[in-house]
């Protein structure tokens, strides 16, 4: 955990204060809508269909208990009881009052939370890993650098009205879980030959209506040239980033229209002027803020102690293991996926009961420690092997075991129409009707890992272009229908999915897909075969010939 | 319009003029970017100051060779959104060295008053009146920055060390 020091809170207390100010001069008409509502975007409020919403910031997706908890109390006091974790390490609450905000903002901000840049067109909330610090798969925890960024983009004079919104991820693990290649800075932490620390920049990546790959601008950049780095990339942004049509004005348009490598060219140019400038970090510096990462005190313990061994004669807990429990780089510990994709509710919607459960077992097994991941599952990084059957048991009664992970039905779904004022179409309830069709925990472990992804609308908020199979709602004559693409990827590999033919409607996307899934069962050259890679080698045709012919 | 100068309203001694009009004798004048560069060589010779209003759109470093003939920089907020005017006024103060009055001008409103003065601007010509009476609450609303910019406030980076460091 990143402990916040007395500056954090001395900050957080005065932006609370500010947004508190800004709302009483937007109700006595002080202000304008308009010269309001990129201030309260930029402290996480939207507003939505039906009321305000209340998007809170996980930085680098990490929570402790006593913070989800204030969630759940947010939750209970302000909302419906539930709140809504989202693909960027984020939680949603989509009943707040606006009177009642700045006391919502200022309950959460006692234990350091808040939603400052969830929203707005400036740096966002840095996303990463939902296993740093944890996953023996990393060359360092990226969190330190997700920090450095926080810190460094929140407030920032220069970039705070940015063309658009920025999203920056970072992955420092080979096998990419925080879809670096599609975010408008991917930063990939790795070591170099003489074993020195430093980022691949990837710019320009991105879903949304006109969806790009990253683009690699530099190898490797010493990390203490991070900030400096960055600044450069955004001052050639702010400058030169389209600003004559919304659409057109994230950074993946100025790349792409002036090309990677004379966008590099401005960065580098600019660059040299403030490469050796007071971004600079030192190695205190960087000392200090890893310094304030904690770390728990790990037993010396063996892997596979005999609690494991015995419970997994039980098959639900020996289910659940095999596709919930994760390698820990500590022996005799695991990182535990909690599924918030039980079959039927909104994928990513947890309880307030669900949430104070969480923080309760965090707190019991796990160090406190609580993380989000993009794919709208909790996480508990740190848990000893030998308190796994007893989690799962607790887990179990919540409805918080469903062991599904990266199966059929741990659909990644946008709130959709249900909730949004910018959709075109469900998302939600499409999300659980596919789930239903494979309710059979079995038959979903059969198809094996296979990640859908469902929009309503345009703007992509599911990620459907990087899903296996990714599904967007579009409005066709005042009537909700459905575009099918396969083959995306979000992690190191990837790539957009592939149309696989016309729109279908609202009625037939579940059959659709079912159909989809058992082409891929009868043409996989064998169980091992996943689903993403028989797309990869026989392309979308042969699942649209048989497709579209049954419908 | 109420300008601000270091945290006091002041009177304005520029004269607003247009491109068509006759530049008034003796008078400090305020011009557009395009009239300047046309009588760039005959605005040399000018005994009373001139200032220049700089788009948002065109790349500063183009005033480079004029800087030590003007009295004033007013750069352009054409809505309070468009942001591209703080990375201008940034270069200008830590790149080309401009030590001169810099304005900001166009659609300025008081909750973008501290990332301006921030980002170099020492001169605000505010919308409305309540905020210019605003001004000092707007700017000592934060005792934490985070980031290093323009202004000499410490930045965290360094604070957090101990050592503050002029300017960082």
């Amino acid at each position: 955990m990143y402990a916040y020091d007395e500056f954090d809170r001395a900050f957080l207390a005065e932006r609370v204060d500010e947004f508190r100010d800004q709302v009483v001069r937007r109700l006595s008409g002080a202000l304008t809508e308009d010269e309001f509502k990129p201030l309260r975007l930029m402290n996480g409020v939207y507003l939505q269909l039906h009321a305000y919403m209340l998007r809170i910031a996980i930085p680098y997706g990490t929570l402790n208990a006593d913070q989800l908890r204030r969630m759940a109390h947010v939750a209970r006091t302000y909302d419906r009881g539930y709140g809504h974790f989202t693909t960027r390490q984020n939680i949603q609450f989509n009943w707040i009052k606006l009177e009642e905000l700045p006391e919502a903002m200022a309950a959460l901000a006692e234990v350091g939370v808040h939603g400052i840049q969830t929203s707005g067109n400036c740096i966002r909330n840095v996303t990463t890993d939902q296993w740093s610090g944890a996953t023996p798969e990393e060359c360092d925890d990226p969190r330190i650098w997700a920090e450095i960024l926080r810190q460094y983009s929140t407030l920032h004079p220069e970039f705070t009205y940015l063309p658009r919104k920025f999203k920056i991820a970072i992955t420092a693990a080979a096998h990419d879980r925080a879809a670096t290649k599609v975010h408008d800075v991917g930063l990939r932490l790795h070591r170099n030959a003489q074993g020195e620390l430093g980022f691949e920049v990837l710019v320009g990546g991105g879903l949304g209506r006109t969806p790009f790959v990253g683009k690699s601008i530099r190898p490797f950049l010493p990390v203490r040239d991070l900030l400096s780095y960055i600044e450069a990339i955004m001052r050639v942004y702010n400058q030169y980033g389209r600003r004559d049509n919304i659409y057109k004005a994230r950074i993946k348009i100025l790349v792409h229209e002036i090309g990677a490598e004379a966008f590099a060219k401005a960065v580098e140019a600019e660059w040299e002027a403030i490469r050796g400038g007071a971004l600079h970090l030192t190695d205190e510096m960087i000392a200090e803020i890893r310094g304030r990462f904690i770390y728990p005190a790990f037993q010396a313990l063996e892997d596979d102690p005999a609690e494991l061994v015995e419970a997994l004669k039980d098959a639900r807990f020996a289910t659940w293991y095999r596709n919930s429990v994760h390698k820990h780089k500590v022996p005799g510990h695991s990182i535990v996926t909690i599924s918030l994709k039980p079959v039927g509710a909104p994928p990513g919607d947890a309880t307030a009961d669900q949430m104070d459960v969480v923080a309760d077992l965090a707190d019991d097994y796990g160090f406190g420690e609580i993380r989000v991941g993009h794919e709208q599952n909790l996480c508990l990084p740190n848990i000893a092997q030998k308190d796994l059957p007893e989690l799962w048991r607790r887990l179990d009664a919540a409805g918080l075991a469903t062991p599904n992970v990266n199966l059929v039905n741990d659909i990644i779904a946008c709130p959709g129409l249900d909730y949004c004022a910018l959709a075109n179409a469900r998302a939600i309830p499409v999300a659980q009707e596919i789930a239903k069709r494979f309710s059979d925990l079995d038959r979903a472990r059969g198809i094996g890992r296979l990640h859908i992804n469902i929009s309503g609308c345009i703007n992509a908020c599911g990620h459907h272009h990087v899903g296996h199979i990714g599904i967007l709602g579009v409005e066709k004559n005042g009537q909700e229908f459905y575009q099918i693409t396969l083959g995306g990827r979000a992690d190191e590999h990837a790539q957009l999915g592939t149309l696989l033919g016309p729109a279908v409607s609202y009625e037939q996307v579940p059959g659709l897909i079912e159909d989809v899934v058992d082409t891929y069962m009868e043409l996989r050259a064998g169980p091992h075969e996943l689903f993403i890679d028989t797309v990869a080698r026989l392309g979308v045709e042969p699942f649209k010939e048989r497709v579209y012919a049954a419908h | 319009m109420p300008l601000i100068e270091n945290g006091k309203i002041i009177e304005d001694r520029f004269v607003r003029v247009g491109d068509d009009e006759a530049l008034p004798e003796g008078a400090a004048v305020l011009i557009g970017v395009d009239r300047f560069l046309r009588e760039a060589e005959t605005l040399k010779g000018r005994q009373a100051p001139v200032g220049v209003i700089w788009p948002n759109d065109r790349p500063i470093a183009e005033i480079a060779p004029y800087l030590d003939r003007l009295s004033l920089i007013a750069l352009v907020f054409p809505i309070f959104r468009d942001g591209r005017a703080y990375s201008q006024a940034r270069l200008l103060r830590e790149r080309l060295g401009w030590r001169g009055p810099l304005r900001a001008t166009g659609n300025v409103l008081r909750d973008q008053f501290l990332l301006m003065e921030r980002s170099g601007f020492d001169q605000i010509e505010a919308v409305k009146g309540a905020d210019a009476d605003a001004f000092d609450e707007a700017v000592h609303r934060y005792t934490v920055f985070y980031q290093p910019a323009t202004d000499e406030r410490p930045s965290l980076l360094r604070q957090r060390l101990g050592r503050t460091v002029r300017g960082v």
